[in-house]
């Protein structure tokens, strides 16, 4: 094997990790979208994937199947969106603080379940062969064996394939479907949606459960992916938040958040891979062994940061913003 | 021999918003095939009375019978299978959908995909009943009278028989109120059953067969349209006696206060608003100005009002120059403006903020120190409610929760409060009933006596024939004269209002819209003027 075979090795290797540790944040970032084209703002994305993540988790272990860990994230996650429904729909409560309130109540769930189980026995990863061999690669055939790209993008667990085709199907079923028009109609405005029959709250109700069992399963990627070892840090690590601002860079557009995910996952991968980078490409790329790795932490923020910049000078033409995001819908309000 | 039923009666009707009681024991009865007018001032309980049959509220006591069957109305989706369909005052449409979309959204039976033949169905059905609409065209890129039709179209797509139109014609033009009367006259040929909400009389008596009234949210009475003329129709929606002149009280005149010479304005998307403006008022003076909307009244009023910025001329105040100062300098100098936009709550207050807080909001410069005088403020609040008859439970009621008549004149009072010597006014009677507007056109009057040179951009061309001494006609944003208000005619203003008649040049000894006894040095006015 020659140097630069080495070297297509590592931009392979940067690749993979790409799409490996940055699905979590599209799955997020998905699920969000349906939710907010419902009209409703939820800032829970944190917490409804560390629910998700540690039911997911533990329930999936012990039933030793990666079928039921996703089933059980989601149902966990769509178990968030029911109590944020409740509050905010048929309650009407803030939608801001409500989602807050669900991020800081997700994490607390997660630490208590977390340390409760752990106090008894904490499933490693390693005794459950039916999860491990789950969340294996699988290579698609013919396009994995495309140089660099092929293994770096073709040869992925069975999540990462979920992900991009929930991400597709969804982009499909707004633009195409007659219920996805409904939703959109809710979102838009919701006293036109009602004034035509289209039943605002079951809409609500529905597509935040939905979306919200799809940040779930997000968050159980994210437990699988740090191969459930679990300690003082939470696995979501702050990804729920970024899925969050991911949404305004995608335009709400499930489609686009695949691309967003990407280029989103470039920059925070380099945080990983920027040492190998700087070792295999010394003229052009050795800079990136000079960066304090403070700032790589801090980068998946900073671009948030600039992302929510540029993307708030956009022209409202051509916005997928819902343009009745955050308010509660109450028929009778005068 | 078994008498028809109505297509709707509703009986003893009551529902009540808090402490508000909108409609109280209300009965209302519809036959097949008529256009029954609901005839009341602003707050009577019209619109809540519509949106009761439109499933939009629920009632607190009565009921509703649709064909003299007893019908449980408990959303608008039970409304439209049972054939009522309503056109909302503020239409109900999604701005980013197409029109074919607005419509698809609440089909019952449609297939889960959406197919591309909805664009032809939806065209096919407007083109049935005789409308032109676009399918593809979104809905923000329609014209007012459009998006109308598209509502129309919608509700009879959905099977309706009978439609509840609110306030149609507030929006439209005359043309387009005709063609709507068109519509309404062939709908009601085809045996849909139509109910239409308004509080223009003559309206009332053109296109209705029955007319009900409302007042204060209680049902007076339905009589027959032929049998029926103005005077008694007000008198049963006012409660009494109503004067229908409006007074124009002659005051002496002062020296000009307000000078426009040659000014130019751009529009937000940068095209010429006002083109070339001369005029003045004089104090104790209302100059009216007419012109179809857009003709640059906005521009013009933010420009005075220091909000916008001038391209090029002069305004002088009482001899000083007013260009380029902050609004509040320009407020400080006695001149005040209030508009009312289209949809009559965007400018100028802060809706959810109570009438004593709007007060503040415009007089906290005047204390010292960081804290608000809520006390001035609660007084000046009050003075409103007092002088210019303002209905609201309390001072510190949100100013969202009153109705439309009351919110205009607390705007107006607000500016009044604040000493004014020139006063504009845009559209203040906008979207009003008779009673508001006559006590609009009365707080005008004794501002006037009080020696106020006022700016009345206005629509109704009646009233402002009526009401202003001078009548200044913008086309385009270029003046096409300023005639005397009790001289001219309908025909001459419209005339002049379309560009077909221009009376700048009328007279040759005096450049039109140069007051002879000027402020303005002469080495301030333009050279080509001094010619």
């Amino acid at each position: 094997m020659g140097p630069e075979m080495d070297k297509l090795g590592v931009v392979t290797t940067f690749l993979h990790n790409i799409v490996v540790y940055n699905i979590p944040l599209l799955y997020g970032t998905v699920g969000e979208i349906m939710v907010e084209k419902s009209g409703s703002l939820n800032l829970g994305v944190e917490g409804i994937m560390a629910v998700g993540a540690i039911f997911g988790y533990i329930v999936g272990c012990y039933a030793n199947s990666l079928g039921v860990g996703i089933l059980t994230a989601f149902a966990a996650g769509a178990l968030c969106g029911l109590l944020f429904a409740v509050l905010t729909v048929s309650l009407q409560a803030n939608q801001n603080i409500t989602g807050l309130t669900l991020t800081t109540f997700g994490l607390g769930v997660y630490f208590f379940v977390g340390n409760g189980v752990k106090a008894v026995r904490w499933p490693a990863m390693n005794d459950y062969p039916a999860i491990k061999e789950g969340f294996a690669d699988i290579a698609i055939p013919g396009l994995s064996q495309l140089p660099v790209v092929g293994r770096g993008l073709f040869d992925h667990n069975l999540l990462v394939y979920l992900g991009v085709a929930v991400a597709l199907a969804m982009w499909w079923y707004l633009r195409y479907t007659r219920p996805g028009l409904r939703l959109r109609a809710v979102g838009e405005n919701p006293a036109s949606a009602d004034s035509v029959g289209v039943n605002v709250k079951r809409m609500k109700y529905l597509h935040i459960c939905l979306g919200c069992g799809i940040m779930g399963v997000g968050g159980y990627y994210m437990g699988l992916n740090m191969s459930g070892s679990f300690n003082s840090s939470c696995w979501i690590n702050g990804y729920g938040w970024i899925a969050v601002a991911l949404v305004i860079f995608a335009n709400w557009n499930p489609a686009l958040a695949i691309l967003g995910t990407f280029i989103f996952g470039f920059f925070n991968t380099l945080r990983v891979s920027g040492s190998s980078l700087a070792a295999a490409f010394p003229g052009p790329l050795g800079w990136l062994a000079a960066v304090p790795s403070q700032l790589y932490q801090a980068l998946p923020f900073l671009i948030t940061a600039v992302v929510l910049v540029l993307t708030s000078v956009r022209k409202r033409e051509g916005s997928g913003l819902p343009a009745s995001l955050g308010l509660n819908y109450f028929r009778e309000e005068r | 021999m078994e008498q028809q039923p109505y297509a709707i009666e509703m009986r003893g009707i009551t529902k009540t918003f808090g402490s508000v009681v909108a409609n109280r024991d209300v009965s209302l009865t519809l036959r097949r095939g008529e256009i029954l007018a609901l005839l009341g001032e602003n707050g009577s309980g019209k619109t809540t009375l519509m949106n009761m049959l439109s499933g939009i509220y629920a009632p607190d006591r009565g009921e509703i019978l649709v064909d003299g069957q007893p019908a449980a109305i408990h959303s608008p989706e039970d409304a439209k299978r049972l054939g009522i369909g309503m056109v909302h005052q503020h239409f109900k449409l999604v701005d980013v959908f197409s029109a074919a979309d607005n419509i698809w959204m609440g089909k019952e039976k449609a297939g889960f995909v959406l197919g591309k033949n909805r664009y032809e169905e939806i065209a096919q059905t407007a083109r049935r009943f005789g409308f032109e609409l676009d399918p593809k065209k979104r809905v923000r890129n329609m014209a007012v009278s459009e998006k109308q039709t598209l509502e129309i179209v919608k509700v009879l797509y959905y099977g309706a028989k009978v439609i509840v139109l609110d306030e149609p014609t507030a929006v439209l033009t005359v043309q387009e109120i005709q063609k709507l009367f068109g519509v309404l006259r062939r709908m009601k040929e085809e045996g849909h059953s139509i109910i239409i909400i308004t509080h223009k009389l003559n309206e009332v008596l053109e296109i209705s067969d029955r007319v009900a009234i409302l007042r204060k949210g209680e049902y007076i009475t339905t009589v027959d349209t032929a049998s029926t003329n103005e005077q008694q129709l007000t008198e049963y929606m006012v409660g009494r006696k109503v004067d229908l002149n409006i007074d124009r009280p002659v005051v002496e005149k002062t020296k000009p206060l307000l000078e426009i010479r040659d000014l130019t304005i751009r529009s937000d998307e940068g095209a010429v608003a006002i083109d070339h403006v001369n005029f003045y008022i004089r104090g104790g003076e209302m100059l009216g100005v007419a012109g179809i909307a857009g003709c640059g009244q906005k521009e013009l009023c933010e420009a005075i009002a220091g909000l916008r910025p001038i391209q090029s001329g002069q305004m002088i105040h009482k001899g000083e120059n007013i260009v380029g100062l902050s609004p509040k300098a320009i407020l400080d100098k006695g001149i005040s403006m209030s508009f009312i936009p289209e949809d009559r709550l965007g400018m100028g207050l802060a809706p959810s903020l109570s009438i004593t807080d709007n007060m503040i909001l415009k007089s906290y410069q005047d204390t010292k120190g960081p804290m608000v005088n809520r006390k001035k403020g609660k007084i000046r609040a009050e003075w409103v409610i007092e002088e210019l008859g303002v209905v609201t439970p309390s001072a510190d009621t949100p100013v969202r929760r009153l109705s439309g008549g009351n919110v205009q004149k607390v705007l107006l009072g607000r500016e009044i409060l604040a000493a004014p010597n020139v006063l504009i006014t845009a559209y203040p009677v906008r979207g009003l009933d008779i009673n508001s507007s006559y006590a609009i056109y009365n707080i005008l009057n004794l501002q006037k006596e009080k020696g106020v040179g006022i700016l009345f951009v206005g629509e109704d061309l009646d009233v402002m024939m009526a009401l202003c001494d001078k009548i200044m006609v913008l086309c385009h944003g270029k003046v096409m004269g300023v005639v005397h208000a009790h001289k001219t005619t309908k025909e001459e203003l419209g005339l002049m209002m379309t560009g077909a008649l221009d009376l700048t040049n009328r007279y040759e000894d005096k450049p039109a819209g140069f007051a002879r006894d000027t402020n303005i040095p002469p080495q301030q006015t333009p050279e080509k003027e001094e010619e």
